[in-house]
């Protein structure tokens, strides 16, 4: 039926073919098939290269460069190897205490800022807030030298102290935004009814609006530790041995003689994974905070 | 005892004046509604004095003492929001006790105190609840306890009712009036529904554009509503406007031409008036008395029969004339009808929109709804 | 090479655009940031109609999706270059090689569509988690509606489902584009901007000259001039993102 009526040329205006197609999806058996087979393969050709890296991190050297396998041995060698020679986990500390140490001192300073934009707005609080999204667009390239420069001069240069107040100042404005957006969803009269109350400002903050704003402050505060255990650009040029996060690490198999794609694998499994956990999670806040609202 | 004075109270943002300089004076146990559209600064007026907004000009006065300086939980008020803006994290008697958490209470005593509260509102069920788990009905007496529990020597009520479904609103309506005479306490109460005002005011304040038209008693509004903004905005279906001419003016009253040719003299004081003044005759819906010798007459357009009453939308040249008539009227649409009213119950407004003064008082104009009370009382006795 | 100490004026502007290397720099930033922008934002707008259908495990094969988005630059960078492209062991020299076809020295041959494979990876996920999120705030009856007018799927698609996109996909281009402007850790573990300037883009570029040659003044520079690129960009997206904040 529907083949005869789609065989009909010419003389049929657009609307027949259209017309047509629910017939098409009278069959929603197939059409889901066809759409869960389409959907799965390309999510996991999207997901293959994470999947075969985790793969490889279970293999021995000698298995990761032979002719690409499902089928191995699985063995723990490479991550006992990744602990053992390269002390790992120093690099994985500093990671932790840099992406977490940043998104602190950034939410200790964006919340008060985001709250007195958000509930005491003056004229130029929208100006002063795109200002500060443009201070973002700044790329960081542009202010390696003067950068590199003064962190040499006061000592700051391979230090986690260093590298936690560049996330700080790099995160900040997008911290300042989100908890702005998330604020600003916030009914005032709330606030007001605290007031009415009898809240001090603190208490206001205190009481109702960090509970209340909580999963907002949350998942700003994960996309802040995200960022910052992502970046790469800092820390590849502001840290060599002694505060050189996970990023930095793993760029240092790039040289070739460090060439252990299982261990590679290994180091880099264990790096993503908690961030990967992460970006799951908060995922739908994360939109929200990265297009600042626009995307709902 | 809780009075409040306004006294040439202004407020602008930027540029616009929201709020034009007004006088006010609220009574103690009074309860004060401010009726007006949308965007005339009602809710702005009621937040100065929550001390949400500060005021540009002018003093706020509370039993005497001028509090523009002090902060919104100093000034001894508390206040309903239109949202109820209950704290959605904590459980009803949480809600309730916050105030006096932040006061630091003794614990034994905020208990005590919300208990009380609970029990006028009928609340004690609910006290572990959180807002979510509330009707909009429930989350409304939460609010108010809120209130109560404060102790306030003035209650303010920012349109608390209109997030509430009709039935309920009127069954709130009637449980706020109940609260107003068991607290005895002075209640501001700002709506755009001049229903809720008329039903629960002492004294309702009518603004428009950040300026108040009329200050009065519910039946003086409707009675007397002293422009043609006020007479249009009180009263429910809007009161019918028709352009008459001036015939003459005496002792009596004000002779004027109707549309149609006929002649009748309103019992209004007309010395002011030029000799060849453009006159508008105001005359409630509820006033056209359908009559076959009536001295208007039109066309049925619609026709809505609500059982008791039915309304007659009344087709007279260009102008659409609304009629209350009894529910059994037999007409029909399109049938020509005519009508007429009583000439005491006729208004009539100048070019300017100003009402001329009425040569009769209306009886009930004096009468507030503290006097239905006190009628009934002593009915008892 | 202007003087090594004092003021030098725009001597290091002027030394700077007679340098070969930074049109070519410019044109490897404006070709890698075009094709991602263009794979990202068509690809993320089909994924994201074919996820918004309803099938089974939709829910795990999303995550699935937008995972590589979560994945740190230099991780993504080394695994396609060592694991996925690598001309002898790589998957994908496998898959040709067992087609029959013969294998693909990615890095040497096509050193830039290897970086735009590799970063249009890690943000299509990003398109197609914003688009996602953004289509799933359409108006469920315009659809009836359009579909009630007799309109079928792609109609829907580009009369109803599109425009509803359209500031979706203007954030996306305008954040990824701020990101993509100042691509870097990619490029560093894979290339290191070669072979020759093949894949030096203006960051990379401000990068050598600054660690590497040590030419402090031509790389602030450089700098500025990125820094200029880029507000070019930011003026747009703070006008849209002005505009959101009306509403």
């Amino acid at each position: 039926m529907t083949t005869s009526r789609t065989k009909q040329p010419g003389s049929e205006t657009a609307a027949i073919p259209l017309a047509a197609r629910p017939s098409l999806l009278a069959s929603p058996g197939i059409r889901k098939l066809g759409l869960a087979v389409l959907g799965w393969t390309i999510a996991c050709v999207i997901f293959f290269p994470i999947f075969w890296m985790v793969l490889t991190g279970f293999k021995t050297e000698a298995a990761a460069i032979a002719d690409p396998s499902l089928i191995f041995s699985p063995t723990l060698e490479s991550y006992q190897a990744v602990q053992d020679r390269s002390g790992y986990a120093r690099y994985a500390l500093n990671s932790v205490a840099v992406a977490f140490g940043s998104t602190l001192l950034a939410l200790v300073i964006a919340i008060p800022s985001a709250y007195s934009m958000a509930f005491l707005p003056t004229k130029r609080t929208k100006g002063t807030l795109l200002w500060m999204l443009s201070t973002k667009m700044l790329p960081s390239v542009g202010v390696l030298v003067p950068i590199y420069l003064i962190f040499r001069d006061v000592g700051l240069l391979d230090t986690r102290t260093g590298l936690i107040i560049v996330y700080t100042l790099m995160n900040l404005p997008i911290v300042v935004w989100m908890l702005y957006t998330f604020f600003k969803d916030m009914p005032k009269d709330i606030l007001e009814a605290g007031r009415m109350d009898g809240a001090s400002t603190l208490q206001e903050v205190l009481f109702l609006l960090m509970p209340l704003t909580l999963p907002g402050i949350a998942s700003t505060g994960l996309l802040s530790v995200i960022l910052s255990w992502n970046e790469a650009f800092w820390s590849l040029n502001l840290t060599s041995s002694n505060a050189a996060p996970l990023t930095a690490y793993i760029a240092s198999f790039s040289s070739p003689e460090g060439l252990f794609w299982a261990k590679l694998s290994a180091a880099s499994t264990m790096a993503i994974a908690p961030i990967l956990v992460l970006g799951w999670m908060t995922q739908k806040q994360m939109v929200r905070g990265l297009t600042f609202g626009a995307v709902k | 005892m809780a009075t409040l004075q306004l006294k040439q109270i202004t407020k602008s943002f930027d540029d616009t004046h929201v709020i034009k300089g007004i006088d006010l004076e609220v009574n103690d146990k009074e309860f004060v509604v401010f009726v007006g559209p949308s965007g005339c600064g009602k809710s702005t007026l009621m937040r100065m004095i929550a001390g949400l907004e500060s005021a540009t000009s002018g003093d706020i006065v509370i039993d005497g003492q001028r509090i523009n300086d002090v902060g919104p939980a100093d000034r001894g008020l508390a206040m309903v929001f239109q949202s109820y803006a209950l704290y959605p994290h904590m459980t009803v008697e949480d809600n309730m006790g916050f105030s006096m958490r932040l006061a630091k209470v003794p614990k034994e005593q905020r208990r005590q105190k919300v208990l009380e509260a609970a029990q006028i509102l009928q609340l004690e069920p609910l006290l572990d609840r959180k807002p979510k788990a509330l009707s909009g009905g429930q989350r409304q007496r939460v609010a108010i306890g809120r209130a109560i529990v404060r102790n306030p020597s003035i209650f303010l009520f920012d349109e608390p009712l209109s997030n509430l479904d009709a039935a309920l609103r009127v069954q709130m309506r009637i449980e706020l009036a109940r609260l107003h005479e068991e607290l005895d306490a002075t209640m501001i109460y700002v709506t755009h529904d001049q229903i809720e005002a008329m039903t629960m005011a002492d004294k309702i304040v009518v603004l428009h554009d950040g300026e108040v038209e009329q200050v009065g008693s519910p039946m003086e509004l409707y009675h007397h509503p002293c422009n043609r903004f006020v007479a249009g905005f009180i009263g429910s279906p809007k009161m019918n406007f028709l352009e008459v001419g001036l015939e003459r003016t005496h002792a009596e009253g004000v002779e004027i031409r109707l549309p149609g040719g006929g002649t009748c003299s309103v019992p209004a004081d007309g010395s002011e008036l030029a000799v060849d003044s453009a006159l508008e005759l105001g005359v409630r819906p509820e006033h056209l008395l359908l009559d076959d010798q009536g001295p208007l007459e039109g066309e049925i357009q619609v026709l809505e029969r609500l059982g008791g009453q039915t309304s007659l939308y009344v087709q007279m040249g260009e102008l659409m004339v609304t009629i209350m008539a009894d529910g059994d009227v037999a007409h029909r649409v399109h049938d020509k009808v005519r009508f007429g009213f009583e000439p005491e119950r006729a208004h009539l407004f100048d070019a300017s929109g100003l009402a001329l003064p009425s040569l009769h008082q209306h009886p009930l104009a004096r009468l507030t709804r503290r006097d239905n009370r006190v009628a009934s009382d002593a009915d008892s006795l | 090479m202007p003087g090594m100490t004092g003021f030098a004026g725009l001597e290091n502007y002027r030394y700077l655009f007679t340098d070969p290397a930074l049109w070519s720099a410019m044109g490897t930033t404006l070709l890698l940031v075009g094709w991602v922008l263009a794979i990202t934002v068509v690809g993320g707008t089909l994924l994201a109609v074919l996820f918004q259908q309803e099938f089974a495990g939709r829910g795990i094969a999303r995550v699935l999706a937008i995972s590589p988005f979560f994945v740190m630059p230099t991780v993504s960078a080394l695994v396609w270059k060592n694991m996925m492209m690598h001309p002898s062991n790589g998957v994908l020299s496998w898959v040709a090689e067992s087609f029959g076809l013969p294998a693909v020295d990615w890095f040497s041959s096509l050193p830039l569509t290897s970086i735009i494979i590799i970063v249009a990876w890690q943000w299509l996920p990003f398109a197609l988690l914003i688009l996602l999120t953004a289509m799933q705030s359409l108006d469920e009856d315009q659809v009836e509606a359009a579909r009630m007018d007799g309109a079928g799927p792609v109609a829907i698609f580009f009369f109803i489902t599109l425009p509803h996109l359209k500031r979706a996909i203007s954030v996306v281009i305008m954040i990824e584009m701020i990101f993509l402007l100042t691509i870097f850790a990619e490029i560093f573990v894979t290339t290191s901007g070669g072979p020759g300037l093949a894949t030096t883009n203006l960051a990379y570029l401000i990068y050598i000259r600054a660690l590497l040659d040590f030419d402090v003044g031509m790389a602030s520079a450089g700098g500025v001039i990125a820094i200029i690129l880029a507000n070019i960009v930011a003026i747009f997206l703070v006008r849209m993102v002005a505009k959101n904040l009306e509403d």
